[in-house]
Parts: C-alpha cells; sequence; structure tokens
C-alpha cells in the first residue's frame, strides 16, 4: 500500500516515463499512468509499433532488438525533452523492448498527454520519429535463410528531416 | 585506458563487443582510433571505415574529427533500426 502511494507520487512530480524492457508492456496500464499524471490533459494520443511477419520479401519467423544500454535512456530522455520544448504536454510514456521478439508482438510503445489534441498527435508522432533514427536499437531478423541485421530505411530518416523546419 | 564497445552487425564482422585499449599517445580523435584499430586487418579496415559507421563518445553521438581522451567509452555502430 505504502509502495503504490509512493510510486503514484514520484510519477506526479516528473510525469514522463521512459522503460526499455524484454518483457511486453500492458497498453491500457500506460494509458492510464498518463491519464493520471494530470487533471489539465485533455487528449491522450498513444502509438503502439508491431514486429511485422514480412519485411524485404521474406517471411520473418523471429526477430532479436539489441540496444546500447546506457546511451539508449539518454538519447530517449533527449528526444522527450525536444518535444517538451516543442509542445506543451502533460505527460509523455516511451516503452522498447528489447530481446526476441516474434511477429505480432508488441515492440514499442509511445503515448502523449496534452492539454489538446493538436499538440498530443505531433509531439506522439516527433518522438516516433526521433526513436526510429536516432536511438541505439537494432533489429537481427530470422527468416528462412538465415538470420540477417535489418537496413536502415531512407523514409525513416526523411520522417525525421521533415521536424527540421 | 580507453573502453570501446561495437554493436550490432559491427560486433558480428569484428567478433569483439567490447574491449579495454590503451590510448597510444599519438591519437588525439576518432579518425585516430579508427586507422590505428584498422591496422588490426581487413575485418577492421572494412567495418570501420564503412560508408555508414556512427560513433559515440561517452554515450552520446560523435563525429569524426571529435577529440578522444582517457577515460572516454567510444562505440561504433551502424545505423539504427529500432521502433
Amino acid at each position: 500500500m505504502a509502495e503504490s502511494i509512493m510510486k503514484e507520487s514520484t510519477m506526479k512530480e516528473n510525469t514522463d516515463i521512459i522503460r526499455v524492457q524484454t518483457s511486453d508492456f500492458d497498453l491500457a496500464a500506460e494509458y492510464r499512468a498518463l491519464r493520471a499524471a494530470s487533471a489539465q490533459t485533455g487528449a491522450i494520443v498513444t502509438f503502439t509499433g508491431l514486429v511485422r511477419d514480412f519485411n524485404q520479401g521474406d517471411q520473418v519467423a523471429a526477430m532479436t532488438l539489441e540496444h546500447y544500454p546506457g546511451m539508449t535512456e539518454k538519447v530517449l530522455a533527449d528526444i522527450v525533452a525536444r518535444a517538451r520544448q516543442r509542445w506543451r504536454l502533460q505527460a509523455v510514456g516511451v516503452v522498447h523492448r528489447v530481446g526476441a521478439l516474434a511477429p505480432g508482438e508488441q515492440i514499442v510503445f509511445v503515448g502523449s498527454a496534452s492539454a489538446h489534441r493538436g499538440d498530443a498527435f505531433a509531439a506522439c508522432e516527433f518522438i516516433m520519429d526521433f526513436l526510429k533514427t536516432r536511438a541505439p536499437f537494432w533489429k537481427k531478423e530470422r527468416t528462412g535463410s538465415g538470420e540477417r541485421w535489418v537496413d536502415e530505411r531512407q523514409s525513416d530518416g526523411e520522417a525525421a528531416q521533415r521536424w527540421q523546419s | 585506458m580507453i573502453k570501446l564497445l561495437y554493436f550490432a552487425r559491427f560486433r558480428d564482422a569484428l567478433d569483439c563487443a567490447g574491449e579495454q585499449l590503451p590510448l597510444p599517445a599519438h591519437i588525439d580523435d576518432i579518425a585516430g582510433l579508427v586507422a590505428y584499430l584498422g591496422e588490426r586487418g581487413k575485418p577492421w579496415r572494412e567495418t570501420l571505415g564503412g560508408a555508414r559507421v556512427l560513433v559515440a563518445i561517452n554515450q552520446e553521438v560523435a563525429d569524426f574529427d571529435a577529440p578522444v581522451k582517457e577515460g572516454d567509452e567510444v562505440a561504433f555502430f551502424p545505423p539504427v533500426t529500432g521502433g
């Protein structure tokens, strides 16, 4: 009981949640945390990324996600801080999984809470675009012909570029 | 000493996840460090001398002309593919 009260008060001081974990996440729980952060919130936008079963013409049987512990968390915190400078946000949540993942599994969650939907939509997309091009995660796929590291996508770089203007 | 880390396909190509390296006195930037590591042989030259090599010093992305000093953590990795 005391522990849950402590957790809640900690969350209210710093409403941002940034986690890198092997375990799955519960979308409803992440949404609840964003919703509980502030009574000023009028809009919450959430994004969930999943493992596709098909990539570059091949059936994907499994995926492993590697990251750079320490730097990953710093980069994610920096991206969230930049989003906070651009938009008025009540709370932000970023959860990224690492380790072995099967097709259909959840990889990433980004949620943004704001007074109005415009800021919440924009911030959520901004955070995802920069996460994809800046945060040190790497995907390795297993297909019928063996294992391979996933190549960067040019479209991801372009998606991040458009926020520079 | 400096701490070196290699991630993803670089780790596989070099067969090395990380190492402690006494920093030679004549090396003062990333480009110099890459040239020095390249003396180890072809996989090192090809992996770290490739077109898409990212480097971080003390967990912040840096350029190849960035200075390297005693005690630094230097990581080499390919473009990121998370999310």
